[in-house]
């Protein structure tokens, strides 16, 4: 079965603002990003179980016209607080790349 | 039909971008020409201790460029967030930076500074209207009185505002990303939804481009659409690399909160205009019916040291937890020892090849590599003491026995000496809030001179 990292174009990680942090998934062929959508393998849930967040704190919305999926999660650590591991959010996206999408 | 381009120098003001891209983007006779200065993106210590995350040599290099560039064709000059997080310090190293570059190459031209740090007296006053912003608790008199540095994100007026009053180069302090594209476009005569995407577009320079790196960026406002287009042959806009920038730094895809309204982009359309430029339409503004300014501030949480080195030892990368436990109950003792006890300093060790990227969201628990990096972390409430920790946590991991041991000479490689680096204070982020305001100008007071 395609994983993420075998079918989107861009998976990355970066800083909504420095207390969370967004994961975006893009797809370049609108057709197989709807695909993709319609396995409904991407959702809240997902993103709330990948990352040991409650589901209630994901913000999770498809964007068809960018043919693309964004989650915004709370952050661990505050951006470079105490014990913050990724100051730009930008490495925090890796977990998806090997979630497998039926399509 | 009325058209208003813009071009954007580079994702930040120091960034750099090729000299030919600004000279092709010249040839477009855009109407302004900017750079955005900084953001919270590099963390809360910029804010706190009033310096910026570029080097002054690289910043002036992209400075002296286009400050030749716009008085060369008597255009705007704007530069957003000035000094890389927009305070008072930041914003006065930059007039002395366009002073400087003035002097040295007979440019002269009318400056505005438009002021964005904020007086805690004014905040302490007008705490009941203000609003959280990321869960934060309500704003109150103590975390205002603790804060090091307060910003206000300044929204297109005071900017427009400067170019009513004839600045040619206009630096702002904090300022909203797109504010300082869509000031200028919206006081041209332009749509408001249009003006702030263009915003959107070009507040990171090139980013929407493929090859995506710090270089310039063009955008036209065509009435109720826009069109980008990199200046630099080798790039090229195309509806993914445009579609993927309108997701950057986001919590939402589709809605973008901004000083003085929303910007709805749940039914932009990307397409392509040729190869190498893409048009997009379909946005929505609409004005907010109270205008909100976003506060930034930081307050000093202690001061902090670290050191840096690894193991190649297999026995050791083998009982690496166990070890780690040991080490901070050593470390703990030998503090107390020297009069440090564990309630006065914070502790933490990551483990490079375990987990030091995602930490607690690491989903992969085992440890596969034949090294193992690490830093160690020092927190306390003077430099002497994290200081003092982090040197016996350094000596502590080089030196300290673990079962099956054959390295009996140390533990650790030190690639430095000195191997200790005291970082100084630790700021964290303290205030996000809103606050209403009845003038969008009235906190963002403009300063003009002849330079």
């Amino acid at each position: 079965m395609p994983r993420i990292r075998d079918i989107a174009q861009i998976c990355k990680s970066k800083n909504a603002g420095p207390f969370m942090v967004t994961i975006d998934v893009l797809f370049e062929d609108p057709a197989l990003y709807r695909r993709v959508k319609a396995t409904g393998v991407l959702n809240a849930a997902l993103f709330a179980r990948l990352y040991g967040v409650a589901e209630g704190d994901v913000l999770f919305a498809p964007y068809d016209t960018a043919s693309a999926f964004k989650a915004t999660l709370p952050r661990l650590v505050p951006a470079g607080d105490f014990g913050d591991t990724d100051v730009y959010g930008a490495q925090q996206h890796a977990p998806l790349l090997d979630v497998e999408v039926p399509v | 039909m009325k058209t208003f381009t813009m071009l954007s120098t580079s994702g930040i003001l120091g960034y750099g971008y090729a000299e030919e891209s600004l000279r092709i983007g010249m040839s477009r006779q855009p109407q302004v020409i900017g750079c955005d200065g900084g953001s919270t993106d590099p963390g809360p210590h910029y804010l706190g201790a009033g310096t910026s995350f570029c080097s002054r040599l690289s910043v002036k290099r992209d400075f002296r460029l286009m400050l030749q560039a716009a008085v060369a064709a008597g255009i705007p000059c704007i530069i957003g967030t000035s000094g890389g997080a927009g305070g008072e310090p930041h914003l006065q190293s930059m007039a002395a930076l366009a002073r400087e570059i003035a002097r040295e190459d007979g440019l002269s031209f009318r400056m505005a500074l438009i002021h964005a740090e904020q007086d805690k007296a004014m905040l302490g006053s007008r705490l009941d209207r203000t609003k959280p912003l990321a869960k934060l608790p309500p704003l109150d008199a103590a975390t205002v009185d603790r804060a090091t540095r307060i910003v206000g994100m300044m929204g297109p007026e005071p900017i427009a505002k400067a170019l009513d009053g004839d600045a040619q180069v206009i630096l702002a302090g904090r300022s909203s990303d797109p504010a300082q594209w869509a000031a200028p476009a919206i006081r041209a005569g332009m749509a408001p939804a249009p003006s702030w995407y263009a915003g959107k577009m070009l507040e990171c320079g090139a980013e929407p481009t493929t090859p995506k790196e710090p270089d310039c960026l063009l955008v036209t406002i065509e009435d109720d659409h826009l069109v980008c287009e990199p200046p630099n042959p080798i790039r090229r806009c195309t509806p993914l690399s445009v579609a993927n920038f309108a997701l950057h730094e986001n919590s939402s895809p589709t809605h973008h909160v901004e000083p003085g309204g929303l910007l709805d982009t749940s039914d932009v359309t990307f397409t392509p205009v040729s190869d190498r430029a893409v048009k997009v339409a379909g946005m929505r503004w609409t004005p907010a019916e109270t205008y909100t300014v976003k506060l930034e501030g930081v307050e000093l949480a202690g001061y902090r040291a670290i050191t840096i080195c690894a193991t190649r030892d297999p026995v050791l990368i083998g009982q690496i937890d166990d070890y780690l436990a040991t080490h901070r109950a050593k470390v703990e003792a030998k503090a107390a020892s020297f009069g440090v006890s564990a309630e006065r300093y914070r502790m933490a060790v990551r483990v490079i090849g375990r987990d030091a990227v995602m930490a607690g969201w690491e989903p992969v628990k085992s440890v596969t590599s034949h090294e193992l990096g690490f830093v160690i972390e020092v927190l306390a409430d003077d430099q002497e003491v994290a200081n003092a920790v982090l040197a016996m946590a350094r000596t502590s991991l080089l030196h300290a026995d673990f079962p099956g041991r054959l390295c009996k000479e140390g533990n650790m490689a030190f690639p430095f000496s000195p191997s200790d680096i005291p970082l100084g204070e630790l700021y964290r982020f303290s205030i996000f809030h809103t606050l209403a305001v009845d003038d969008p100008c009235a906190l963002f007071p403009i300063e003009y001179e002849s330079v």
